[in-house]
């Protein structure tokens, strides 16, 4: 402790008390000290309080009954108490002709397993390239791909929806057919793969780059293509950095809702795209938009808690890496 | 292919998935098989590869419905393709492999971002058809107008306010909890919203936002503070200009947690030893913070406003499920979906454009900063 605190800096009794609180807690938080003031803690837990709160509010009204909803705040249910889980069996029915949440739940998660997975196996490789195969122009190319970034997703959706359903012809030569999927999930996944193709191709090439090149060098010695090296050294090594860049792109096509109403119709819709209809439609009926939004919530929640430490990894590699 | 996937579409939902990956992987499969025996040297390898050069592109066509001869034609260039290959000065194989690793991807961001990209820009000078080039017409029209006007200066006012707000708080949030006991649960509490949709989190707020007469008990948090204080309840999403205020306080609510997250990483980053040095000399806290801490994290800083800064031009699922850009509160995302709907086609490729040239800078600058850091490194 007298090695990270000067002895005659003066402080204060409660910080004083820290410091020895802190040296109790062993060797591991004996480096740490504490600085923040008193103010500070109480800002703090203003913040937090202030965070999650609304969260928090929403929770306890979803399991209140719907009238107690409507007749008084949520911060009440001690006073009128009441619980109940109908609203989560009636929202799970309540949607429009074709689709309810319940099949959209099943939607979202169909859309987003495969979306998740395709962009990595695709970015890896492109990142591989990137990075081990060495080919004129290869910076070049690479700086263009991560320009493609600056593109909003705006400007894409359009044209790829009618590429999409009416294919790609020069004149009268028919490149493409349409894929005829409008009511199937191919062209959310499609479309879900491209999106993310940029940034997944640059966080992974950051991370294959940084693998030693004298690996890579043992490997080519030993006779090992760019097949081999790329199954057999490369992805188990960056299997960490995928792993965090997945519950990133899971979340993200999970969470999203713009490409899925531009590509997702009908009876495939996802999650997303059905509660912000109810919530146009019914925005009254708080049972169940408090429910509903519970149920959309609840898997990136989980997800989030389950592999908070890959999300935070994977974010920092996405931004001080560049 | 196209045959394929409307199969798969028949399928209940959930079997979807395996069978579709299971085509992907064996794709993927054979694709590494491909790239795994290229090099190699042997008769045997070289009529694989030819083989594979040459079917490949008529196969990939023929799958994607073209017509016979643009199939024909593909198989050539295949066969050309595989000539250039054995040719290569790198050695048979070279060129295969740098295509079988790359072409996927490339192929996949040339029709899914950089044709469409093209089109809208095409698009925007078109009218609502697309038949016939109107010049800027669509731009005028969108400049000219009350709404467009407010859609787009709503989206100033957003990415003006957003960043440098979750900025701040988040900024101040990290330094409070930095080292603090229970560090990494106040954390938690301050991220959980990146994890929750913005759908999610509009229902959210609007619950937050929800009002009632006067009079009446209210169930909105807000109101219900200001009933408290002794005011009367305000409908919040109504009153112009006020109510973007409200909206922009849904993404802060989000975007701090990344902001903290990052700042708090990098604060971390800052040496103990010029903290010591600066403590030494007699600063006090806020001049250490200020001319210690700030600029040891100003890389970080500015990784955090310009990411922030694109997700609040880009918004669009908190203004669609909270007021679909009702009362004034629609932003150019919004718009060009709305325009989009009501098959203006043009005037929609016109506000993507216009969100194109707000987020240009933005991006430009963020690469030159990497870049400056790279050269430091």
């Amino acid at each position: 402790m007298t090695a990270t605190v000067p002895a005659k800096i003066p402080v204060d009794k409660k910080t004083e008390k820290q410091l020895a609180r802190g040296e109790k807690l062993g060797a591991a938080t004996r480096t740490k000290k504490r600085l923040t003031s008193r103010g500070a803690t109480i800002a703090a837990l203003v913040i937090a309080v202030l965070w999650t709160t609304p969260t928090f509010g929403l929770f306890i009204s979803s399991i209140r009954p719907p009238e107690e909803i409507l007749r008084n705040g949520w911060w009440t249910i001690f006073q009128n108490p009441g619980f109940t889980l109908n609203n989560y069996t009636e929202v799970l029915a309540a949607g429009n002709s074709t689709l309810n949440l319940a099949g959209a739940f099943i939607n979202s998660i169909a859309i987003t397993l495969p979306a998740t997975i395709f962009p990595l196996v695709i970015a890896s490789l492109a990142a591989y390239a990137f990075a081990w195969i060495k080919f004129p122009g290869r910076n070049w190319m690479f700086i263009g791909v991560f320009a493609l970034q600056i593109v909003p997703l705006q400007m894409a959706l359009v044209p790829l929806l009618s590429l999409f359903s009416r294919g790609l012809s020069i004149g009268d030569v028919e490149l493409f057919a349409s894929l005829n999927a409008s009511n199937a999930y191919s062209q959310v996944w499609i479309a879900h793969t491209i999106f993310a193709l940029p940034l997944a191709i640059f966080l992974l090439h950051n991370f294959v780059s940084e693998i030693p090149s004298e690996l890579i060098e043992a490997a080519r010695v030993d006779g090992a293509g760019h097949g081999q090296i790329f199954f057999r050294i490369v992805l188990p090594l960056t299997m960490p950095a995928i792993a965090s860049f997945a519950i990133f792109q899971f979340l993200w096509v999970w969470n999203d809702l713009l490409v899925a109403l531009v590509f997702a119709d009908g009876r495939v819709a996802p999650m997303t795209k059905l509660l912000a209809e109810i919530t146009g439609s019914r925005g009254q009926d708080w049972n169940l938009l408090t429910a509903g939004a519970f149920i959309s919530i609840l898997v990136p929640l989980i997800v989030f808690f389950a592999l908070q430490r890959y999300f935070v990894r994977g974010l920092l590699a996405g931004s001080t890496k560049g | 292919m196209s045959a394929f996937l409307a199969w798969i579409s028949t399928l209940p939902a959930l079997a979807q998935i395996p069978l579709v990956l299971l085509a992907f992987f064996a794709v993927i499969a054979l694709l590494i098989f491909f790239l795994e025996v290229a090099p190699r040297t042997g008769r045997k390898f070289t009529i694989i590869r030819a083989a594979a050069c040459v079917l490949i592109p008529g196969l990939v066509f023929l799958t994607l419905g073209s017509v016979l001869w643009a199939a024909a034609a593909a198989t050539l260039f295949g066969a050309l393709f595989f000539y250039l290959d054995y040719r290569s000065k790198q050695g048979a194989g070279y060129l295969f492999q740098l295509v079988g690793f790359l072409s996927p991807a490339i192929f996949l961001l040339g029709i899914g971002l950089i044709y469409p990209t093209i089109q809208t820009t095409i698009q925007a000078f078109m009218n609502s058809r697309g038949t016939r080039f109107v010049g800027l017409e669509n731009f005028i029209w969108i400049f000219t107008q009350d709404t467009g006007i407010r859609t787009v200066l709503n989206t100033v006012v957003w990415v003006l306010i957003v960043p440098v707000v979750s900025t701040i708080f988040g900024l101040a949030y990290a330094v409070f909890i930095d080292k603090s006991r229970g560090e990494k649960f106040f954390k938690v509490l301050v991220f959980m919203p990146m994890a929750i949709s913005f759908v999610g989190a509009s229902i959210i707020w609007r619950f937050v936002y929800a009002v009632r007469p006067a009079g009446q008990e209210q169930i909105g948090l807000l109101n219900q503070v200001v009933v408290w204080l002794g005011g009367e309840p305000v409908s919040w999403l109504s009153n112009s200009p006020w109510n973007t205020f409200f909206l922009i306080v849904v993404l802060i609510w989000i975007q701090t947690g990344f902001a903290m997250v990052i700042l708090s990483a990098a604060i971390k980053g800052v040496p103990l030893e010029q903290l010591e040095a600066a403590e030494l000399d007699g600063t006090n806290a806020w001049q250490r913070f200020t001319n210690v801490t700030v600029p040891g994290i100003r890389s970080s800083l500015v990784v955090v406003l310009t990411t922030i800064s694109i997700a609040s031009l880009k918004v669009f699922d908190i203004v669609r499920t909270m007021t679909a850009g009702a009362n004034e509160t629609s932003v150019i995302a919004n718009e060009m979906y709305s325009q989009w709907q009501g098959f203006e086609v043009g005037r929609s490729a016109a506000f993507a454009v216009v969100l194109f040239l707000m987020v240009l800078p933005i991006v430009i600058y963020n690469a030159r900063q990497i870049k400056k850091q790279r050269e430091i490194r």
